[in-house]
């Protein structure tokens, strides 16, 4: 049955929207700030319940959104029984996790922040589990990878906790990683990014060549996110975080993600002998290994880490052996092991919350000094051993009668006693948990006095204990719901009868050995512990760091090998390979015979030419005096400008013109605090080599662009439509500035926020420069030699106070004309720079700076502002962003006027443009500030009118 | 008759800047440099100017005014880097 609800993308949505309060009401305390984050998490598993009979009677809710139906990614959520347990069990311990941490953070924990990363995780893994669509499935996934790390590195003034954050980033983001090859892989096979679509194509999938590549990709995601040997030694370093990120995240939730999903893809990935051997097997390694390495673990959450990673595997092995009934075990033992294990991790913060210490070895006796806790504990404990009549048992005795029906390779007993010799360790480390810590006297050298924490605390585990209990006496009460997950999962109704006792069988006698061996295990550990540390099991972080270690020389190697910082190198390694990508396109392409005769060659462009290429030769030959290198660029700057001009492009004729004089005084501020001379650097050789290596760049592009010149183009241009278009879609006859606003509105738009952010980072570099060492050098360096003349002349003045209103109104000119005829906001801004620039020349930069209203960086932030606002406003017209819209008014007295709203957005270039320039400048000629130095009041040196008013007076 | 003054002109103007350029690299001092820069920026104004009136349009003009307002600009800058070494104190 099909049905649609509107709630879904709520509870999704809830928690992140409900991430944005507990930073912000911290401010209004501890318990209110945890309200706020109980109430969303409360409400999102209130209305998951509303959902809760209709699932039960086999309902499967949808919700579906297009978001980017281009690319298959779609909002689309659904829920079934599997996502009802996983949502329930992510909202259900999250509300108790929540209440537990108000109590379990001390006050100089920031909560605010907490529950922030904690609702942002949750509402990740909720996503994960409610997604109907694998690619918004793995942006959840992704999310639930880094918000982990922000929570397991939360206290990050210990460096445990930012090793262990950043290990379980590494690991679980490759495997998100590779998992998305797979899912890609996966929605491709199926034609369908929908997992609802994806599950009816089982044999489609399965027959498909791409199948095991998928399948290996995908479990690699799993197996890294559940914890899976050998990916399994993430999950104890990432102990170092707050218990209750480790009872939620590292029991309860994340790392049952790669269980999730295994869950959920079972349908069609299961079945197969490559799901068996490589899924159960991986499960049983896991289970058996880490129930070894979890018994000898003397840190509590170490030990609960890795009996997690345990019951983790073997929940994997159920879902490996790809029998109905061994999937409906798995969909149990993952409502118990949830239940026990965070009611566990709890107990465990307890203790160290109390006693101030998880070590084992300095605990014991407590059951006296904590007997709540002490009760707690030994529930779920003795439920984690498989003692009956807890709920442990039940799904553990049904985990070995799956056992004994899988036939490993053609052998019937490797997997049932492998099983039980995990199930034996698993029932040793629980008993240990029990003996060693609440049992035997009560001893004196505790770090702190413990006692029992307040209801708030045990609350929450308490609750779960109850539920272990309940389960256990009466399985009847979730036989129901077991059942419907477990049919979701297979997708075949289920209905198994849940039951304490199951006769007399083999399970049972495997339990029995299981329960024996481990409490013999338990009496000898200390002896089985010397041989263990004498044996030296590898250190996984050892390896770990290890590979990142090689990873990160080898990827810093070839860096600094393409890239050391020698611009020489680089710009050598950047023309090789272009000329080369040049020459194999040229001789593997084809090229028609010029088509296009070569123009008459006048006298003027000739001598232009020369002048180009001689003074290109000169810079080559005289680089070295860098003021004859500037004027001689000016040259070459000159000459461009004039050949634009001449080649009918006025408008980058003006540009070039602007950006001339900006450039030149921009290098004059540098060079003066650079050498008159660049000394020599590199060898002969090496000049050679680079000579070499220039002149074959530079000649390969004049080869392209004279055989492109001297032939029609292959295909029509895009020039036609713009002429054809330029006057009707934007309003404007100037189709270089169309472009510029309209056509290509969208890459100015972000071309002037670059500029201005660049403008904006000068700014900060000189500013951090003349705070540091770079300022002070400055100032014991006092004045370069070679002053003469006047600061402030008169006629300077005089001259740029004349000129500045003409600059003014050339630039409103070229401003205003720009649309139609040469010009813009560009040029303008340019224009007027230069105007400034003129009267700081003159006057000088502290009365020029003291006349200076408007800062620069709000003027760049205003032009940005104007160019967004015009860009928005196309939205209210009903049209895309920055589509223009134009008309004609008459202003009586001057003209008709033709208004486009690319007008205003021209004026915010304009106003960036102006913005960034004078910033870029103002903070370079700030650096020549230094103290001490007489700063001008008066607008000149010698100022006649002032000299003789104060002759009169006198 | 007008032809033939400008191809003169053309000419005189071309041969000009290619002094100019002489002037720039090959010269006594920083100033004799500065200056033959300037002189190559009016003769552009110049033949600009005159390629307007060879063309029959106002287009060009444009262009040399923004060069006549704007290129004094840099020669100023060169000149106070020269003597004060700051150009904007």
């Amino acid at each position: 049955m099909e049905a649609t609800s509107d709630m879904l993308p709520l509870i999704v949505a809830l928690p992140f929207l409900g991430a944005l309060l507990p930073g912000i009401v911290i401010r209004a305390g501890r318990d209110t700030c945890t309200w706020f984050t109980l109430f969303p998490t409360a409400l999102a598993l209130l209305m998951l319940l509303l959902h809760a009979p209709g699932v039960m009677a086999g309902e499967v809710y949808h919700w579906r959104l297009d978001w980017l139906p281009g690319l298959g990614l779609d909002a689309n959520f659904f829920l079934d029984g599997l996502g009802l347990l996983f949502a329930g069990l992510i909202l259900g311990i999250g509300l108790l996790i929540i209440l537990y941490a108000r109590f379990y953070l001390s006050k100089n924990d920031p909560m605010g922040q907490f529950f922030t990363y904690l609702l942002l995780f949750q509402g990740a893994m909720v996503g994960i589990v409610l997604s109907d669509n694998i690619l918004l499935l793995l942006i959840f996934w992704e999310l639930t990878s880094l918000s982990s790390f922000l929570l397991i590195g939360y206290w990050n003034h210990l460096p445990e906790g930012r090793q262990g954050a950043r290990m379980a980033l590494a690991v679980t983001g490759m495997g998100g990683l590779a998992m998305i090859g797979g899912m890609l892989i996966l929605g491709e096979i199926a034609g369908s990014y929908d997992i609802s679509v994806i599950l009816q194509h089982k044999d489609a999938i399965q027959a498909s060549d791409w199948y095991l590549p998928a399948l290996l990709l995908i479990l690699l995601g799993c197996f890294t996110k559940s914890a899976q040997f050998p990916f399994h030694f993430w999950l104890p370093h990432a102990m170092a975080a707050p218990t209750p990120v480790s009872a939620y995240l590292h029991s309860a939730t994340m790392v049952k993600a790669g269980l999730f999903l295994m869950a959920r893809l079972w349908p069609v990935l299961s079945g197969t002998p490559e799901w068996f051997y490589i899924v159960a097997t991986t499960g049983l390694i896991t289970m058996v290994i880490a129930a070894v390495i979890a018994l000898f673990k003397d840190d509590l959450k170490g030990l609960l880490a890795f009996s997690t990673v345990s019951h983790l595997g073997l929940i994997t092995m159920l879902l490996g052996f790809g029998t109905e009934a061994a999937a409906l075990v798995a969909v149990f033992h993952i409502i118990n092991h949830a239940s026990f294990k965070a009611a566990l991790f709890m107990t465990a913060g307890i203790v160290d919350h109390e006693a101030h210490t998880r070590d084992i070895k300095r605990l014991g006796g407590l059951r006296h000094l904590m007997p709540v806790t002490f009760v707690i504990a030994t529930i779920t404990a003795l439920s984690m051993a498989g003692i009956p009549p807890l709920n442990g048992f039940i799904s553990k005795e049904m985990m070995l009668k799956e056992t004994t029906y899988a036939a490993w390779a053609g052998n019937p007993w490797l997997v049932p006693a492998l099983a039980t010799f995990g199930a034996l360790f698993s029932v040793a480390y629980s008993f240990r948990y029990i003996w060693h810590v609440f049992m035997g006297p009560v001893r004196d050298d505790y770090p702190a006095r413990p006692h029992d924490p307040g209801f708030g605390m045990w609350a929450g585990p308490a609750l779960l204990a109850a539920i272990v209990v309940g389960i256990g006496v009466a399985p009847f009460v979730v036989e129901p719901f077991v059942n419907v997950v477990a049919g979701a999962v297979t997708g075949a109704p289920q209905d198994t009868h849940l039951k304490l006792w199951h006769g007399v069988n083999a399970a049972l006698f495997m339990s029995i050995a299981a329960i024996l061996g481990g409490a013999l295990l338990l009496a000898s550990h200390r002896a089985l512990e010397a041989g263990w540390l004498r044996a030296g099991p590898p250190a996984a972080k050892a390896i770990f760091d290890a590979i990142v270690g090689a990873a990160t020389r080898a990827a810093r190697g070839l860096t600094d090998g393409l890239h050391d910082g020698s611009l020489t190198r680089f710009s050598a390694i950047f023309v090789v390979t272009v000329t080369l990508a040049g020459a194999i396109a040229w001789s593997t392409g084809e090229i028609g015979a010029p088509s296009r005769a070569t123009l008459p060659i006048a006298i003027v462009p000739l001598i232009a030419t020369v002048l180009l290429v001689g003074a290109t030769l000169c810079l080559v030959a005289f680089h070295r005096n860098r003021l004859l290198a500037l004027v001689l660029i000016g040259v070459v700057g000159l000459t461009v400008a004039v050949g634009f001009a001449y080649f009918s492009a006025p408008d980058l004729a003006m540009t070039q013109l602007s950006v001339e004089v900006v450039t030149i005084i921009l290098l004059l501020l540098a060079l003066n605090f650079l050498p008159r001379e660049t000394p020599r650097e590199s060898s002969g050789a090496r000049r050679l080599r680079d000579g070499v290596l220039a002149v074959a760049g530079g000649g390969a592009v004049a080869a392209l662009a004279y055989a492109m010149m001297t032939r029609d183009f292959a295909l029509p241009s895009i020039s036609s439509y713009h002429l054809a278009n330029s006057y009707k879609g934007g309003g404007g006859t100037n189709v270089v500035n169309v472009i510029l606003v309209d056509f290509r509105g969208f890459d100015t738009y972000g071309e002037i926020i670059v500029l201005g952010i660049a403008a904006l980072v000068i700014f900060a570099l000189t500013q951090t420069v003349l705070r540091g060492a770079g300022g002070r050098f400055l100032e014991s360096q006092g004045r370069p030699g070679g002053e003469a003349g006047d600061r402030h002349p008169l006629m300077m003045v005089v001259a740029t106070r004349v000129m500045m209103p003409m600059a003014l109104m050339v630039g409103v000119y070229i401003f205003l004309r720009g649309h139609n005829e040469p010009g813009g906001g560009f040029i303008a801004g340019l224009i007027v720079a230069i105007a400034l620039l003129m009267q700081y020349m003159a006057s000088g930069f502290a009365w020029a700076e003291a006349r200076q209203r408007v800062p620069y960086h709000s003027t760049i932030a205003l032009g940005v502002l104007i160019a967004t606002a015009t860009g928005i406003g196309a939205w209210f017209n009903g049209v895309p962003f920055l589509t223009s819209a134009h008309d004609y008014f008459t202003v009586p007295g001057i003209a008709e006027l033709h208004l486009s709203t690319a007008v205003a957005f021209d004026v915010g270039v304009f106003l960036t443009v102006l913005g960034a320039v004078m910033l870029a400048l103002w903070s370079l000629s700030r650096m020549a500030r230094r103290t001490g130095e007489p700063v001008n009041v008066e607008p000149m040196d010698v100022n006649p009118a002032a000299d003789a008013a104060s002759s009169r007076e006198g | 008759m007008i032809d033939h003054a400008l191809t003169f002109a053309f000419a005189c103007f071309g041969l000009a800047l290619l002094f100019n350029l002489y002037r720039i690299v090959v010269a006594p001092g920083v100033v004799d440099r500065v200056l033959a820069l300037d002189t190559l920026v009016i003769n552009s104004i110049a033949l600009l100017g005159l390629y307007g009136i060879l063309e029959g349009t106002a287009v060009y003009f444009e262009a040399s005014m923004l060069i006549a307002m704007t290129g004094f600009v840099s020669t100023v800058s060169y000149a106070r880097f020269m003597l004060r070494g700051d150009v904007i104190e």
